[in-house]
């Protein structure tokens, strides 16, 4: 930055923040949108964690306790709602505004106001969801999915539902397009495609499978809606629709969506076991590859959700291959995440236990969706815990647990300031405990036979019920720690070096100082 | 410096914005194609489902039926269910519970059904034939699911449906099902 002088002049790229308020709702810094979404996330993840306590309150000893059952089908619902779309999203969104320009070595994201745009209407959104628990008829309580007829049959929450979805999702539509543009014409001369950092790659494909299936739902959600106020017949059996039709699109959109939940992570794990065993990324190339091969396998695969509904035996096993066939490419991931470890100096910073976390607990869900995947051994699993244990294994300390090594990789690249060790190490040692606690005995739960989206339940579920509560509680309490440690490192700390970590962590993001600039790669950076 | 480099990519600002703006138009332009895309969905399910044989499908591209060839060597059982599925708006049931059948022959089937309210109403049968893809092989020649039918308040009668059952049904299968669904169109029809 040299000869940064004189030129400096023109002002729609103010050296220093506005100040107050107006820097947040106008801004169009990257780093500046980047935190509002992480913010906004962890605000939702609290949220969502609460409705969460309620349910397993509620399921902490058989019979009705706590709430009533049509409460406690909403606190399901919008529980997985807030924290699909408005926590683990958000965050990834964020964490792509602050990071895909500072990896790409770019000044900002290539669309800055329309990057204001898309986060500015997730608050509204999701306001308009979480108010109609206060309309008459209770807050949406058929299921995240929205099957039709019971979702039609809700009450004033329905409509407002449907265009709370709407908004998340032209959110979430322009976020993808904004990395996509950004990544693809922005990049740093020398910053060819396959030097790219993986967290770009992962996050480029997940932005197309974003544009490709988040219109999906949009269209799916605005059939239902038409069924409800204009007596379409879309899914109204009477009039020659099909509720089974809005199973197939639905999980058209939703198996493609659990993949845009997980790629980033892919993309963060491997940004991070290489600097913590000071070793290169293994297989790198297959990396990328791998990544394209589960985008392009997760549009086949669909109809595994929805197996017991009745389908030619020919579907049946073609659904059941194909979602097979995803475990490979996801096997040469976890292949070359171990491999990088293999005879690595390893050291185990809050960001390196996480990811660490993450590669063995993620495996466990895999396992568990193969065994899901098999359609005589599905039958008896559909619509039980072991379901609910499988997409949380992937969710949470998958999903969730990158993020959070994600944010505790760059929190000081973004701060400037280390936090506070000790504090993060309890953080992760509480989630890693208290979340196998949680989760793990609903698999025997599930084997068991214990359904899905019940508010009481048959005594002989009681004892690992009561445990899984337990766990419950340890795991939402341990999450305070993570606020503090991140808020007492936004306010004050010991200087973090434009390296921070002694592994000597590779990438144009390192080669900043930290806390990285208000406006960063103003001139080309040189890539190695 | 800056913004103004016209070094990055060899791109001055101007070509960059340009470039950004086509890029982002055609991935709006995609975005909308998959929106189309979910709505062509819907015509698309209609076409698997007739193919593989599923539900409420008609033949189409069936073998036309030929009456002469009475397949007297083979029995199969053909089993009726009614399914009222407006509740207390409707009696529904079939006369008899299941007919033997030989492929290739014409048969009659009555299903009675009774308007339960004080009012006029109209009903909509939706039939579906398992086990499934054999709705491919079940011809009905004439049906009361073929329109709405209209009941005047307290009305009952019976209702025929003719079917022939194609030679050409898979040898493993004995027994076919036919199922309605009967709905209330009373708050749809006036649509
Ligand atoms: C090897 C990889 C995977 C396989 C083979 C697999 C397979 C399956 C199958 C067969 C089901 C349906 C079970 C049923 O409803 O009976 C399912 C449900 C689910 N999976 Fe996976 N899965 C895999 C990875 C993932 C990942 C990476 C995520 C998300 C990060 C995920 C999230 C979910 C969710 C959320 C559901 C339940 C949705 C619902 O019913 O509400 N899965 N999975
Ligand atoms: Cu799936």
């Amino acid at each position: 930055m040299a000869h940064a002088s004189a030129e400096h002049a023109h002002d729609d790229h103010p050296d220093q923040p506005a100040t107050g308020i107006k820097r947040w709702l106008f801004t169009t810094n990257h780093k500046d949108i980047g935190t509002m979404y992480l913010v906004f996330s962890l605000i939702m993840f609290f949220i969502g964690g609460a409705m969460a306590m309620v349910i397993r309150a509620e399921l902490f000893k058989p019979g009705l306790q706590l709430v009533d059952p049509l409460f406690y089908n909403s606190m399901t619902t919008n529980h997985a709602l807030v924290m699909i779309f408005g926590a683990v999203m958000p965050a990834f969104v964020g964490l792509a505004n602050w990071m895909v320009p500072l990896q790409i070595g770019a000044p900002d994201m290539a669309l800055p106001r329309m990057n204001n745009f898309s986060f500015w209407i997730l608050p509204f959104a999701f306001t308009l969801m979480i108010l109609t628990f206060f309309v008459p008829g209770g807050a949406a309580a058929g299921g995240w999915t929205l099957y039709p007829p019971l979702s039609i049959q809700g009450g004033d929450s329905f409509p407002m539902v449907i265009f709370a979805i709407h908004m998340m999702g032209i959110s979430s539509i322009m976020g993808a397009i904004n990395v996509i543009v950004t990544i693809v014409n922005m990049r740093a001369p020398g910053m060819t495609l396959l030097k790219m950092p993986l967290f770009c790659w992962t996050w480029l494909i997940t932005a197309y499978l974003l544009i490709a299936v988040m219109p999906v739902l949009a269209g799916s959600v605005t059939m239902l809606l038409t069924d409800h106020f204009f007596k379409t017949s879309f899914f109204n059996a009477a009039g020659g629709g099909d509720p089974v039709m809005f199973q197939h699109i639905f999980w058209f959109f939703g198996h493609p969506e659990v993949y845009i939940m997980i790629l980033p992570a892919f993309g963060i794990v491997s940004e991070i076991l290489p600097t913590f065993s000071r070793k290169p990324l293994f297989g790198y190339d297959s990396m990328v590859y791998a990544t394209a091969s589960i985008a392009f396998l997760s549009f086949i695969v669909w109809a595994h959700h929805m197996f017991t509904v009745g389908m030619p035996l020919a579907a049946q096993l073609f659904f059941m291959l194909s979602t097979m066939l995803i475990a490979v490419p996801t096997g040469v991931k976890v292949f070359n995440w171990t491999a990088t470890m293999w005879r690595g100096s390893l050291s185990f910073e809050p960001p390196m236990l996480f990811a660490i976390a993450f590669l063995f607990l993620f495996t466990i869900g895999g396992f568990s969706g193969v065994m899901l995947a098999f359609v005589p051994a599905d039958f008896q699993y559909q619509d039980t815990y072991f379901v609910v244990a499988h997409f949380h294994y992937v969710l949470v300390p998958g999903a969730v647990f990158a993020i959070m090594a994600a944010v505790y990789y760059w929190l000081p690249k973004w701060t400037g300031h280390m936090y506070n060790m000790t504090l993060a190490n309890w953080h992760f040692w509480l989630s890693t405990i208290f979340v196998n606690v949680l989760f793990f005995p609903q698999h025997f739960l599930g084997l068991a036979g214990m359904p899905r989206r019940i508010p009481d339940y048959a005594v002989q579920f009681a004892d690992w019920n009561m445990v899984s509560s337990i766990g419950a509680f340890g795991f939402g309490l341990s999450q305070i720690l993570f606020a503090i440690v991140v808020i007492q490192c936004a306010r004050g700390g010991k200087k973090a070096t434009a390296q921070v970590w002694d592994a000597n962590p590779r990438g144009l993001e390192w080669t900043l100082p930290s806390p990285a600039p208000y406006h960063s790669f103003q001139s080309v950076p040189e890539v190695k | 410096m800056n913004t103004e480099d016209p070094n990055r990519d060899g791109l001055t600002r101007e070509q960059h914005r340009k470039a950004n703006r086509s890029l982002t138009q055609r991935l709006l332009v995609f975005t909308a194609g998959s929106f189309a895309f979910g709505f062509a969905l819907v015509p698309l399910y209609g076409v698997l489902c007739k193919v593989a044989g599923i539900g409420n499908a008609e033949a189409k591209a069936g073998p036309a039926i030929v009456r002469e060839a009475v397949d007297v060597n083979r029995t199969i059982t053909v089993e009726f269910i009614a399914n009222p599925a407006t509740v207390g708006s409707y009696e529904f049931y079939p006369e008899v519970k299941s007919l033997r059948i030989h492929p290739g022959k014409l048969y009659e089937a009555k299903f009675f059904a009774r308007n339960l309210t004080r009012m006029d109403s109209v009903a909509q049968a939706v039939p579906s034939v398992s086990p499934g893809g054999s709705a491919l092989y079940f011809h009905k020649t004439e049906c009361f699911c073929f329109s709405p039918q209209r009941f005047r308040a307290g009305e009952g009668r019976d209702m025929p449906v003719r079917f022939i059952v194609d030679p050409q049904l898979p040898a493993n299968v004995d027994k076919l099902t036919l199922a309605y669904a009967f709905y209330d169109l009373t708050q749809t029809a006036a649509r």
